[in-house]
């Protein structure tokens, strides 16, 4: 029964103008494919590639680019740069993408009690919003992960605690405009809790801008993991991560730049590939676009 | 004036339309907004196109003005202002004729007026965009304007914002911009539908005078009989971008030929001056007694002293007995609203009681009554918004009767057996609202209330986003439940002919007071109250028929 709801559902989205808008923008197709390319690419690189992220070889350090089958050259220590890439590739997703989860997950929380119940509830938690609000929150984050014991689940908590905020504040403005709705109070007409009316009737409404939302943060969230892990406060060596992998090539930026090319170029593409699909689903989801 | 082969037509005719026909782009419903419709406004008359909702007469009206949408395109016909051709003339010589020869005046005030400019600048705009005048000059004639338009204040007036008007000074300000050129022909596209009924009695009254005096030819959209009665000189009727009759208003009010006419004026709700005869079948007992209910709204800050306090309830009463339909009748303002949502406690009272079934319900915290609330249901004023536009119409039948404990397979089935009672079929069940059109989904939305066989359904503008001919459908529904339920009924609306159709009893208010509570017949034929008198006289179209002499009561 649910599954043929959902099924339903989602041919909907798919034959809906929603669907066709964001098919025509190209930026955000590309988007899609450059992130589709890079996840496959780390869940399946290290398996194809011959070198283990981790195997250190010291006959071959420095070795550039396409030296054998290492395609993406080596390091100081003589690792595979691809494999390191690719792996490095899995947890700077992985927390990029957990840590929106969870800021998501907060932020909606946050904003549809803050939006639909108001009052002095409404108030506190938005105050709470202003108050996060007003720390830097890459000192933030710093301080954090300096006082806490560094761990990608660490920093993924640290990262999501910075930046769900902005979504917080987004739902909340949109549960407070959809609240004056006549179906919201067909809802309590029909006597349904409060806990239904919020996150049955009205937050299905506000799935759009969340989503937008939800996406940009992920662009920030592997920008601020790859900033920590660069500062040396993130992700520790050996485990690699692509600011951790930025941080080891610093010293030899003149005689190896392949170490920080490559990393920089797979959080820039990771990056604006994100933004790409954010800006594409937010104007797919504006109204005023068509 | 450009030489015709047909001078005769050319004099006679301010506006002159032949066979114009407008497509619409493709995969809408239909291929053409208009068809092949043609018609002639003569000099100094007032021409009323009628319709429904889709019927095109806002698409020719803004053809007329060079204003369609780039989407739609004119095919074929012509159409001549004061002799000139307007299809195929340049987008620069349309721009000068805009406001010079032909102008427009809009249904909504409020979107049509800039917020940001005052009275006076956005009259002595189109002056100044036609060159026309000095500054003092230009200044001077828009206080005249004002003055003709019957705003009070003309020189004061010139200096507010619009946000400070009501909608019928906006509306007048609305015609006093059309006017400034002196346009030979004026196109008004529904202006009086967003009006409270005594500002449209006014604004009608201004618009006809100004026809008059100005030997002005008006164009007037509208999709209500009742104006069309008021002030036409001849009718148009379309149906689906076709016109389908057209002649003096005497002839096609009083004797019309086409079916859709006719049942388009059979469907306008009529002011009947009788009472409805009450089921026997039913007893007589009260089953809702307000006391004293009031309700205030605050805003702004107490503690800062800028705070704006508006009783919007005020000290109202009445009762309701079992079977039987009240009627609360005002203009926008009233309160009317606020009282639905007081007695079905989406909103709390400040104070009086509702006693509902003998025990009073205002004082009930939200999960107190939680469990009564079945039992008190309302049907919405706006059929698109009332419904969850993500949830099917399945989920919305069954959501309330599965929340307060019914199991989902009998819900399913009972929300099927309602469906088909309200006149939809089943298949309904799983689809979505954006589906179905507006009175489908009115019929859901009363599916829906009606789930829980209630005592008592408070109707807020039930019908009033209807077109009339739906609304004569849903009417019918809502008194067909009630004679088969016995279920009580409190109608609120802005139309008195509506609630003279359907209430046995009917209570006026003005500025959160009943000012009359009356059956019917008290209410139309021999209204007690100024303000009573003055909402029946100000209903337009024709005056109710009695049944007994009115005589014999004044």
């Amino acid at each position: 029964m649910t599954a043929i709801a959902a099924n339903s559902n989602l041919d909907r989205w798919w034959n809906s103008r929603t669907a066709r808008r964001f098919m025509s923008h190209h930026l955000a197709l590309l988007g899609m494919v450059m992130i589709a390319l890079l996840t496959l690419a780390c869940v399946l690189g290290p398996y194809l590639l011959p070198y283990d992220s981790l195997y250190i070889d010291l006959r071959a350090r420095f070795a550039p680019p396409l030296t054998g089958s290492h395609y993406l050259g080596t390091d100081p220590l003589g690792r595979d740069v691809a494999a390191r890439l690719f792996m490095a590739g899995r947890i700077s997703l992985l927390v990029g993408f957990s840590a929106m989860l969870l800021s998501t997950l907060i932020g909606t929380l946050v904003g549809v009690i803050a939006g639909y119940r108001g009052g002095w509830l409404g108030m506190a938690l938005m105050r709470t919003v202003d108050g996060f609000l007003s720390f830097p929150s890459i000192f933030l984050v710093l301080a954090l992960a300096a006082a806490l014991k560094p761990s990608p689940i660490m920093i993924t908590v640290v990262i999501a605690v910075s930046s769900w905020m902005e979504v917080a504040r987004i739902v909340e403005a949109e549960v407070r405009s959809l609240r004056e709705r006549e179906f919201v109070q067909a809802g309590r007409m029909l006597g349904l809790s409060g806990t239904h009316i919020m996150f049955r009737e009205i937050l299905p409404n506000a799935i759009g801008p969340i989503i937008v939302a939800a996406t940009l943060t992920v662009a920030r969230a592997i920008l601020m993991e790859a900033y920590i892990s660069f500062l040396g406060y993130g992700i520790q060596p050996p485990l690699p991560s692509w600011g951790n992998m930025l941080n080891g090539a610093q010293q030899y930026l003149g005689t190896a730049p392949w170490l920080a090319i490559i990393p920089g170029a797979a959080i820039t593409i990771a990056v604006t590939s994100f933004n790409f699909i954010g800006d594409g689903l937010r104007d797919a989801f504006d109204v005023r676009g068509d | 004036m450009a030489v015709n082969t047909k001078p005769k037509l050319v004099d006679d005719a301010a506006l002159s339309v032949r066979g114009l026909t407008v497509d619409l782009p493709k995969g809408m419903e239909r291929a053409h907004a208009v068809e092949n419709i043609s018609f002639d406004l003569k000099r100094g008359q007032i021409l009323c196109i009628i319709g429904e909702s889709g019927s095109g007469k806002s698409v020719t009206a803004n053809t007329i003005m060079g204003l369609l949408p780039k989407v739609i395109r004119v095919s074929s016909g012509s159409i001549h202002l004061d002799g000139t051709a307007i299809i195929g003339a340049s987008p620069k010589k349309l721009r000068d004729m805009r406001g010079r020869v032909v102008s427009m005046i809009f249904q909504d005030p409020l979107s049509a007026l800039n917020p940001l400019m005052t009275v006076g600048e956005q009259i002595t705009e189109a002056m100044a965009a036609h060159g026309v005048g000095t500054k003092a000059s230009r200044r001077s004639r828009a206080v005249e304007l004002l003055t003709e338009v019957g705003l009070p204040d003309p020189e004061l007036m010139y200096f507010q914002y619009p946000f400070r008007l009501s909608g019928g000074q906006r509306q007048r300000v609305m015609i006093a911009m059309a006017l400034t050129l002196e346009p030979s022909v004026l196109i008004a596209d529904e202006p009086t539908t967003a009006l409270d009924v005594t500002t449209q009695a006014q604004i009608l009254e201004l618009i006809r005078d100004i026809q008059r005096r100005k030997g002005m030819s008006v164009m007037f959209i509208t999709h209500d009989f009742g104006v069309v009665a008021e002030i036409a000189d001849s009718v148009v009727v379309m149906e689906k971008g076709r016109i389908v009759e057209q002649g003096s208003a005497e002839q096609v009010l009083k004797s019309p030929t086409h079916a859709y006419t006719k049942r388009l004026i059979a469907a306008v709700p009529r002011l009947t001056g009788e009472d409805r005869i009450p089921q026997d079948t039913v007893s007589k007992a009260t089953i809702l007694k307000v006391e004293g209910l009031a309700k205030t709204y605050r805003s702004g800050s107490a503690l800062f002293g800028s705070q704006r306090v508006v009783p919007a309830v005020n000290d109202v009463s009445f009762d309701l007995a079992h079977g039987r339909t009240l009627g609360v009748v005002g203009e926008s303002g009233s309160g009317k609203s606020s009282l639905g949502r007081l007695l079905i406690k989406l909103q709390d009272s400040d104070g009086g009681r509702i006693l509902f079934e003998g025990n009073d319900i205002a004082k009930l915290s939200e999960s107190e009554f939680r469990p009564l609330r079945p039992r008190i249901q309302m049907i919405f004023q706006d059929p698109f918004a009332s419904l969850n536009p993500r949830s099917t119409i399945g989920q919305i039948l069954t959501v309330g009767p599965v929340a307060h404990g019914m199991s989902y397979s009998q819900a399913r089935e009972e929300a099927r057996a309602l469906l088909s009672h309200v006149g939809l079929d089943a298949g309904a069940f799983g689809r979505y609202p954006h589906e179905f059109s507006g009175g489908q989904r009115q019929r859901i939305g009363i599916a829906r209330a009606l789930m829980f066989k209630p005592t008592l359904l408070v109707a807020d503008e039930a019908v009033s986003a209807l077109d009339v001919s739906i609304q004569a459908q849903i009417l019918e529904l809502l008194d067909k439940i009630q004679r088969e339920t016995g279920v009580s009924m409190i109608f609120i609306t802005h139309d008195l002919r509506v609630a003279s159709q359907i209430c046995d009893e009917i209570a006026v208010m003005q500025k959160g007071r009943i000012v009359e509570h009356g059956p019917p017949s008290q209410i139309f034929l021999d209204p007690q109250s100024a303000y009573t008198r003055e909402l029946v006289a100000a209903i337009p179209g024709e005056r109710p028929r009695s049944t007994r002499p009115i005589a014999a009561n004044v």
